[in-house]
């Protein structure tokens, strides 16, 4: 990929969370967006804990940024005509993310068809052989 | 004082409504939101007044599935904490009064949580009410509804296990 295709690239992805009001009220940071795959992080910040005793963020937290990443994939995919709603989404929490530590998540989509992207998605915090969470969701391919 | 009278209905509604505060101020992530409850009885209602910094498409415009998703969540653990907590201050196991105190009970984890959305969420406020399928010892399993304008026409729905924290004794 040519450097000003690159540049194009990271305009696109900072374009993309910047126009998600929610996506930035939770400090998401894009990472490489393309090809049906996409990167996304959301560092550590005491708003979004959801256990007050230890600190550790809140699902809810953990699932809009899947969520988030999951339809940057869709959206990137080459046969995307644009645009993608959540059908429905599944995320399994295999452990608290480690306090203040920020969470990143990686989505491909592992098939899609003309009206359907099928996507999974991992959540990793400073350990990447033990993922925080995973997710699997259906997202329609285009606005509905 | 076999036949001690009751307290009055006002000091019992605000011994109930000060420990269920207690519970949802004690989530950061709950006021970031801006979640509210609101209780009858031992039912409970969750409210998410709209704002823009819960819009995932400015276009539509329409909720983000992740806001959406986080006050399903947090309808589950909330009403899956309370219907415990009920039964306990219920049999005088447990002192509201405590509670309100700060002595706050340790939450559920989520084990899994699969959401369904059902149609687009509307730029306006949204409410919730959990179901608890089972509540076991150690798992439980939620299911969770969630409307706008509408009752009968429910925007999203989940179902959720969750692990329930451990109890002295």
């Amino acid at each position: 990929m040519s450097d000003s295709k690159n540049k194009e690239n990271e305009g696109f992805q900072r374009q993309f969370i910047e126009a998600l009001p929610h996506a930035v009220a939770l400090g998401m940071v894009p990472g490489s967006m393309g090809d049906g795959r996409a990167e996304l992080s959301m560092p550590y910040n005491e708003k979004l804990i959801g256990d007050p005793e230890t600190g550790v963020i809140h699902g809810g937290a953990v699932s809009a940024l899947m969520d988030t990443c999951c339809g940057a994939a869709a959206i990137s995919h080459p046969d995307s005509p644009g645009g993608t709603a959540t059908i429905d989404l599944r995320i399994d929490y295999m452990r608290a993310a480690v306090p203040g530590q920020c969470i990143r998540a990686e989505a491909e989509c592992y098939h899609v068809t003309r009206s359907v992207a099928f996507v999974r998605a991992r959540a990793l915090d400073d350990d990447p052989e033990r993922p925080v969470a995973t997710a699997t969701g259906t997202f329609t391919m285009g606005n509905d | 004082m076999a036949n001690a009278r009751p307290d009055p209905v006002q000091i019992v509604k605000q011994r109930r409504d000060a420990a269920l505060g207690a519970l949802v101020s004690s989530v950061p992530y709950i006021g970031f939101l801006g979640v509210e409850f609101d209780r009858r009885g031992d039912e409970l209602t969750a409210i998410m007044p709209y704002a823009e910094k819960l819009i995932g498409n400015p276009v539509l415009p329409a909720l983000h599935g992740g806001a959406t998703a986080a006050f399903l969540e947090i309808t589950a653990i909330i009403g899956l904490s309370w219907s415990v907590l009920w039964e306990e201050i219920e049999a005088g196991n447990f002192d509201a009064s405590a509670v309100a105190g700060g002595k706050v009970p340790r939450l559920p984890k989520t084990i899994d949580f699969t959401v369904d959305y059902l149609r687009s969420g509307l730029p306006r406020d949204a409410y919730a009410r959990a179901h608890v399928n089972r509540s076991g010892r150690r798992y439980a399993s939620v299911r969770v509804e969630a409307w706008q304008d509408n009752r009968a026409r429910p925007f999203a729905q989940a179902t959720g296990h969750f692990l329930m924290p451990r109890r002295d004794g």
